[in-house]
């Protein structure tokens, strides 16, 4: 007999988890300290020879792909937090009561979206004190952090389920980071695919970063965006399709 | 519906190379407390995770309340408590927060759940304390909270895994009470524990478990028979009289065919069938002019109910059982 996941038990754990975040303030460095650090340097050491001398056109490039680059890199938190979190008595409670298996796991995804929040909010303040501005409208632009939002949280599960399967919370780490890193690197964040040899181009093309950082782009400068949103939503899908019942299965026999 | 809370039959359990459960069979009457009583790593907090549907047995049965723990986990969820050996709360959130949340797990309003919480905060003597963060509790302060999250819904079945170890005498009599006034509310207790004292005083029914079999089951009385009553230790103040010490009990527990026993630090023990026999005792050490500084009746430690039972130590067996589960 299967308990279905119900959005008001999912909410009561992601408001548990909101109070253990704040318990916590060094858990937002990467979601306030780290946008700032990436935008400016980023902006300002490359901006030069990559922007073909001006800075200012090189950060309307950039900000959307890091954007996607940083708040992939927050789902890392997720699962070092759940990895050391379910050795705790506190997971035994949670099964011994009558709600869904995963409803745990969903709380702490969904508890993440404040992270995700301030992700959006601090390098979209910063993009704008050093420049940055939107071509299209209010609504382009919250549909684009919106879109950005929707990948962490599918991306999450990535995290959840390297948590529960890892030995270590550092670990956890480790994996994530080589996950990430191949991926925000190998894709158009930084430089346009055009200049990249053909075999990489190919691995950039499909990288679902790759998808994301143009949707965002197109809809924050202006572009055909729904295509690159369609795929989006397409790697968003997967992402959960696959990981969402790998990481629960890991859970249940990690009990 | 039977009258039976819980039922298991044959249960097993290995953890790798490691027989935790080799066939436990365990029944508990509505309303009534049954007391698992073994050592460190026989088996009890395994079969109480199994019971609790925490973890799954390998093989045999059990119902709760009349459910199938394994293929009707979510019913049985809904009407049991469980209050684990390591206290199972929230350091992070308060006393208050950690109730509510339990409550709304359980979908109670959000009303309701803070007034259960208020309650139940104050059953367990944690008003004052009821908007700490949990870290900041004692360890009998947690394992109070950690029973009052138990029963939150009310369950009418409700395991204790060990619940007094390391609690103080006083707070160890503090939760007997609880246990009584939940069975006199109806409820069904399943209680683990290490000391017999302890099964005595709650429990209807006693199992005792070594190395994941029951090798006893009876009632508090029953199993008081055959392991011998109460122990009666008298310990001389000089030990050049420990010799003529031991004669005199001797003459005491001819009677009944048994020898006294020397603990090796020059206490005495007799068993005793009740505690008439203590004038004479006394009188008898008296007249033999025999000094004691120690002269104390008690139930068998967990030890000595293993001693009758299986003839050999229990200390040694420890298995790596709690920690794995």
């Amino acid at each position: 007999m299967k308990k279905r996941i119900n959005p008001r038990h999912a909410l009561v754990l992601a408001k548990r988890n909101l109070i253990k975040l704040v318990h916590t303030p060094e858990q937002f460095i990467d979601v306030t300290l780290q946008p700032v650090i990436f935008l400016v340097l980023f902006t300002y050491v490359f901006g030069g020879a990559l922007g073909g001398g001006s800075q200012h056109s090189y950060l309307e490039f950039l900000l959307p792909g890091l954007l996607g680059q940083t708040i992939a890199m927050t789902s890392i938190t997720i699962g070092q937090n759940l990895h050391a979190d379910i050795d705790k008595g506190v997971f035994d409670r949670f099964r011994s009561l009558p709600i869904g298996r995963a409803v745990p796991l969903v709380g702490a995804v969904l508890a993440e979206f404040i992270r995700y929040a301030i992700v959006c909010a601090v390098t979209m303040a910063i993009g704008y004190l050093i420049g940055f501005r939107i071509a299209t409208g209010p609504l382009e632009l919250l549909a684009g952090l919106g879109l950005a939002i929707c990948f962490a949280a599918s991306f999450a599960w990535v995290s959840v389920f390297v948590g529960m399967t890892v030995r270590s919370a550092g670990a956890v780490q480790g994996v994530m980071f080589l996950l990430i890193f191949p991926l925000s690197f190998g894709s158009n964040t930084f430089v346009r695919v055009t200049t990249m040899p053909g075999w990489l181009q190919a691995f950039v093309n499909v990288n679902p970063l790759s998808h994301l950082v143009s949707a965002v782009r197109d809809l924050m400068l202006g572009g055909p965006a729904g295509p690159q949103i369609g795929w989006t939503f397409v790697w968003c899908a997967g992402l959960l399709a696959v990981f969402f019942p790998l990481a629960l299965r890991a859970y249940i026999r990690r009990a | 519906m039977t009258d039976l809370a819980i039922e298991a039959t044959g249960l097993t359990k290995s953890f790798g190379q490691t027989k935790a459960l080799a066939g436990v069979d365990l029944a508990a009457r509505r309303g009534t407390v049954l007391g698992v009583l073994g050592p460190n790593g026989a088996g009890k907090t395994t079969a109480v995770r199994i019971l609790a549907t925490l973890l799954r047995a390998d093989g045999g049965t059990a119902r709760v309340n009349g459910f199938d723990v394994r293929t009707q986990a979510a019913k049985v969820r809904e009407s049991i408590g469980l209050t684990g050996q390591f206290a199972s709360v929230d350091d992070d959130l308060t006393g208050t927060q950690n109730l509510v949340m339990i409550g709304q797990l359980l979908d109670l309003p959000k009303k309701a759940a803070q007034v259960r919480a208020a309650e139940l905060l104050e059953w367990f003597e944690l008003t004052e304390a009821a908007g700490k963060q949990a870290k900041n509790y004692s360890g009998g302060m947690r394992r109070r909270l950690d029973l009052a999250a138990s029963l939150v819904g009310r369950p009418s079945v409700i395991f204790l895994d060990e619940p007094t170890t390391g609690l103080d005498p006083a707070k160890r009599e503090d939760m007997w009470d609880v246990v009584r006034s939940l069975v006199s509310d109806g409820s069904t207790v399943l209680l683990t524990t290490q000391y017999l004292d302890e099964a005595d005083a709650l429990a209807d029914e006693i199992i005792v478990i070594d190395h994941g079999r029951v090798i006893a089951h009876d009632t508090p009385h029953g199993l008081k028979r055959v392991v011998g009553g109460q122990r009666l230790t008298v310990h001389p103040i000089d030990p050049a009289r420990y010799d003529d010490l031991v004669t005199v009990l001797d003459e005491i527990a001819q009677a009944d065919g048994r020898a006294p026993e020397g603990d090796g630090r020059g206490s005495v023990t007799i068993q005793v069938d009740s505690d008439e026999v203590l004038p004479d005792v006394v009188a008898r050490v008296r007249a033999a002019g025999i000094a004691v500084d120690e002269f104390s009746l008690h139930l068998p430690s967990l030890d000595e109910v293993f001693f009758t039972l299986t003839g050999t130590r229990s200390g040694q067996s420890h298995v790596a059982e709690e920690i794995l589960s």
